[in-house]
């Protein structure tokens, strides 16, 4: 349930380096529903259990990484009072005109000082293969691949993370239900919710800015995520880590890699968040225990190795 | 098709991957990508992340032989670097006997680690 005028993470759109093997990956692996490939030759995808068009859009380009990062507000009112409070912050915002991805209405555009591009947006079409309204079914047809629920949320690299979570916390109205920082205080990693997940967006410090580092789909259940390792070995995909489960935010989880190298995340549980809930720490020393619960330890290139 | 016509018994030669500076080397297949070639064979000569040309962090400099590569991310490998040989072991395919030098790229060799 939202808290916020900012309802949930609407959609990402991801660069891939190859639009056929990924949509084969997203499609076929993930378990996404491919909405149609436009005629400005981006792929529009959805989960099964997602009502509005689409929440993941590839385009193919030459180098990986994301485009940009749009969460879903709760009124075209909302929308303009989000654009304006972003300006008198002295934040520079562009419209995006309706139309310019097929379905979404006008789209509000900024850069964060992480270098990310986000939007808000109030208006998109609803799918007509969303969930059943009326007697409805677990599902139209049942799930393919992964059998992802939805897209959940995104891990992002940059060099001033508090500065970007100032954005999500003072004008966007997220509050922090996770952090970790360093002796001196310094917060390496900050999870964001708008709603009542553990997390909706989070941040962690890095010497590059504008990095991706997962894009993390929502699944039904620990047996899932077996089913989901189950695949990343018989397809032979790339494997990060996993299946384990986090400290931070108590997600069961698994990491792999789309073919263009951007890293995803299924994972499925997690605690849920009320914004009067105290903000949990996690000291530095305790970053392995933070990230993955069962091994204590981060492997070296589970923060480097980023797109 | 009959014996004589069959063409010589290429999927399974294998080409031999080393290093410049005298370390490592391992074999690999011609369908066979440079870097999953070496971890199937449990060799650590090149960091291995995304293994989707996305990362950077595998990146090699092919200083003999011959090969051809997948789509690699400009970012990591520009228009003039590929002129060089630098390549994304994760996307370089062999096509003959290789001497490689690693070279990662410059954004993704320093580690982001979270220490105390
Ligand atoms: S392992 Fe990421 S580019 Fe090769
Ligand atoms: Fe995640």
């Amino acid at each position: 349930m939202a808290m916020t005028d900012v309802l949930r993470p609407g959609y990402l759109q991801v660069r891939v380096l190859d639009l056929e093997e990924a949509i084969v990956h997203y499609r076929d692996r993930i378990g996404l529903d491919l909405v149609e490939v436009a005629p400005d030759g981006r792929a529009y995808l959805k989960a099964y259990d997602e009502f509005d068009r689409h929440s993941i859009v590839l385009r193919q380009a030459d180098e990986s990484g994301l485009d940009v990062v749009a969460f879903k507000v709760s009124s075209e009112a909302a929308l303009d009072a989000l654009a304006g409070r972003l300006r008198n912050a002295g934040i520079t915002t562009t419209t995006i005109p309706e139309g310019e991805q097929p379905g979404v209405g006008r789209r509000i555009r900024f850069r964060v000082p992480t270098g990310h591009q986000v939007e808000l947006y109030a208006t998109i079409a609803l799918s007509d293969q969303g969930p059943m309204i009326n007697n409805p079914d677990l599902w139209r047809t049942e799930p393919r691949g992964m059998r992802a629920i939805r897209f959940d949320h995104c891990l992002l690299h940059g060099q001033d993370i508090d500065g970007t979570a100032k954005i999500f916390t003072d004008i966007l109205g997220f509050a922090t239900s996770e952090v970790a920082v360093t002796p001196d205080g310094q917060p390496i990693a900050i999870f964001l919710s708008c709603g009542m997940k553990a997390h909706d967006i989070a941040l962690v410090r890095h010497h590059e800015d504008g990095k991706l580092h997962h894009v993390s789909f929502l699944l039904e259940s620990w047996s899932d995520i077996g089913h989901a390792a189950d695949l990343i070995a018989q397809h032979n995909m790339s494997l990060d880590i996993g299946p384990t489960r986090h400290g931070a935010t108590r997600g069961q989880t698994i990491y792999f890699f789309d073919p263009s190298g951007n890293r995803n995340e299924v994972f499925s549980g997690g605690y849920q968040f009320y914004p009067d809930n105290p903000t949990r720490t996690w000291t530095a020393d305790q970053a392995g225990k933070a990230i993955f619960y069962y091994e204590k330890k981060l492997h070296e290139t589970f923060l480097s190795v980023v797109t | 098709m009959n014996a004589a016509s069959s063409p010589p018994d290429v999927p399974d030669a294998e080409f031999r991957v080393t290093f410049g500076d005298g370390a490592g080397g391992f074999g690999c297949r011609p369908d066979e990508r440079v870097l999953l070639a070496m971890e199937r064979q449990a060799r650590t000569d090149i960091p291995v992340g995304c293994r989707g040309g996305g990362c950077g962090i595998c990146r090699v400099q092919v200083v003999r032989g011959p090969y051809r590569t997948g789509p690699m991310s400009r970012r990591h490998i520009t228009a003039e670097d590929a002129m060089e040989g630098y390549a994304l072991a994760c996307r370089l395919y062999v096509q003959g006997d290789l001497v490689l030098v690693r070279r990662p790229a410059p954004a993704a060799s320093i580690p982001a680690r979270v220490t105390t």
